[in-house]
């Protein structure tokens, strides 16, 4: 309201002078103050909106996120048409596949001297410095996807070869042999395929029709590095 | 001061710090390409649009600020002193927080300067890669470049993959820690090494390229090298790889040479611009072989004798003259079966 009288007593001032053009902009700039009431019962009912989920216990609040994140799983296991999980991005989802896979990857605390497996640090570090790069190159060759949006389908896209991590491990408690080589080859190779459909499901559209080819490439290089340390992954 | 701001004078006089902010917003915006374009003879069109890219750009901010002075001139003639100094500061605040915001979206922007080198058809990469290992035998004229870098940084991070693959093959013995970053660290360190050294080879021999098309070249080269390792690290044939060697990275090395000597005057120069780059190139993927492939084939020799415990090696610390030593006596018996065969044959 503060602004409202000033500006009033500035159109007053420039009444008698009516030479200023530029001030006759500045007595339309009046009705700012009326859009304002009227925005103000918008804003109380944001408020309430507000206070409602700080009232929510925490659980509540906990079970919805999760439910969020579950639902983004879902759509990444069985990919279809659909904009979900672009248009309500998180980080959750990939922060979590990417701890399990690195800490699945980590060899024993033990040996990790001695063999130096793939280290915690160096998975996330790959992981992460992968869908930074592939995003990059996604948005220079002019798809029209923000970055978070690009990074949360490349994170959640882990997801089928971080099953095929826990395969894996499950299939190296029995006894080592080709067979055994085999069964660890398929798996891996069925879930590269599957991470690769999926994330394209979701990423090609965001490219211009005829350069969808060289946007998928960098992301079949991403899931087929990650995919070859799960299956060179052999615990000493 | 008052006096002399009439209405449409001239703006300069009535305040001379805002000729400064102008300069400085053009400074700013120039000061974002860093992608030099002093070649005519390339042809290609991505060094063009960049180019008149920045030089809209920078109109436009003429432009703004033109129009905003303008309004300024007539407000500054009809108040008096005090509405001008409080007009005045205003613009200075003004100007000051567009600078600094158009110098954010410049930062921002940097993104879409390099753009235009990203402007490329899966056709024209395929069609680039096929080229990169077919020579041309053109030495009067300058033969093109195309100046992008969509296919050779893909190729780069190629290699790093398959070098990752290679690596992995040759057993866990390997320190990991370093493994990822050694392999990032030799292709993006030979790309970027050897290009700047080639460019500034080829600035001393007075060669016609630049450093964009350098990186095109040396990048798209790489293409030979990703082909011979990545059949080498999975067959492991003596002979096949250093006929692979001889062949691809042969016809890849040959071709850049043939590149470069079209754009060079003078045999000294010649000679010693493409001796260099085709050295380092061919020794860069023997290099590239030997230190992570005679890993394998020494871990399979301790493994092989009794009871020695393997011995820890990071890739970096094999010596340059094993594969050097070996490399002659295998060679040689390489050449000469291949010479028995072809005499065999006929």
């Amino acid at each position: 309201m503060a602004e409202a009288t000033e500006s009033a007593g500035d159109g007053g001032a420039a009444s008698p002078r009516p030479l200023f053009a530029g001030l006759s902009d500045i007595t339309i700039s009046q009705d700012i103050p009326i859009e304002g009431e009227i925005t103000i019962p918008m804003r109380s009912r944001i408020r309430e909106f507000d206070s409602s989920t700080l009232n929510e216990s925490v659980q509540n609040t906990i079970m919805r996120d999760l439910k969020a994140v579950g639902k983004k799983f879902m759509h990444v296991l069985y990919p279809r048409k659909s904009n979900t999980l672009l248009r309500d991005w998180d980080l959750w989802g990939p922060l979590f596949l990417c701890v399990i896979l690195a800490l699945m990857l980590q060899r024993d605390a033990v040996d990790s001297e001695k063999y130096g497996g793939p280290q915690f640090a160096e998975v996330f570090v790959t992981l992460w410095f992968g869908a930074v790069t592939i995003t990059l190159n996604s948005k220079l060759l002019g798809g029209n996807i923000s970055v978070f949006q690009s990074l949360c389908v490349l994170g959640y896209c882990i997801l089928p070869l971080t099953v095929a991590m826990l395969i894996c491990r499950l299939v190296l408690l029995v006894e080592l042999g080709p067979v055994n080589f085999l069964v660890r080859l398929l798996v891996v190779i069925l879930m590269f395929a599957w991470s690769v459909v999926a994330s394209t499901a979701f990423l090609a559209d965001s490219q211009p029709p005829n350069r969808k080819t060289l946007a998928v490439y960098p992301v079949c290089l991403f899931y087929f590095v990650i995919s070859w340390m799960v299956l060179t992954f052999t615990p000493q | 001061m008052a006096a002399s701001a009439a209405p449409g004078g001239p703006r300069n006089e009535t305040n001379p710090e805002w000729g400064g902010f102008e300069e400085n917003i053009q400074g700013g915006g120039s000061a974002v390409i860093d992608m030099e374009n002093m070649d005519d003879t390339s042809g290609s069109s991505f060094e063009d649009m960049g180019e008149l890219h920045q030089r809209l750009r920078e109109e436009e901010v003429d432009a703004d600020a033109a129009a905003a002075e303008e309004e300024d001139g007539e407000f500054l003639g009809m108040k008096g002193f005090k509405g001008q100094l409080s007009r005045q500061v205003a613009d200075q605040m003004w100007q000051a927080g567009k600078r600094q915001a158009s110098r954010a979206f410049s930062l921002y922007a940097n993104i879409d300067i390099l753009r235009p080198y990203f402007d490329v058809e899966p056709a024209q990469v395929r069609s680039r890669l096929l080229e990169s290992m077919i020579p041309i035998k053109m030495v009067n004229f300058p033969q093109k470049i195309a100046g992008e870098l969509y296919g050779p940084l893909m190729l780069v991070f190629t290699l790093v993959a398959i070098l990752l693959h290679g690596m992995k093959t040759s057993d866990t013995i390997i320190r990991e820690g370093t493994l990822m970053g050694t392999a990032i660290g030799t292709c993006f360190g030979y790309w970027l090494g050897v290009s700047s050294f080639i460019y500034f080879l080829a600035y001393l021999c007075n060669a016609q390229i630049t450093m964009l098309q350098m990186l095109a070249l040396l990048g798209y080269g790489l293409f030979g090298h990703c082909i011979v390792l990545f059949i080498t690290y999975n067959i492991h044939l003596h002979a096949l790889f250093y006929l692979f060697w001889l062949l691809v990275g042969g016809l890849s090395t040959l071709r850049m040479v043939a590149v470069l000597v079209s754009r060079t005057v003078g045999p000294t120069q010649r000679l010693l611009l493409c001796g260099t780059l085709a050295a380092l190139h061919m020794l860069f993927l023997l290099y590239l072989h030997f230190a992570y492939h005679k890993v394998v084939e020494g871990i399979l020799d301790t493994l092989e004798g009794p009871n020695i415990p393997p011995m820890q090696r990071v890739p970096r610390d094999i010596p340059a003259v094993l594969p050097a030593a070996r490399l002659s006596t295998t060679m040689l018996n390489s050449t000469a079966k291949v010479v028995a065969v072809t005499l065999q044959s006929h």
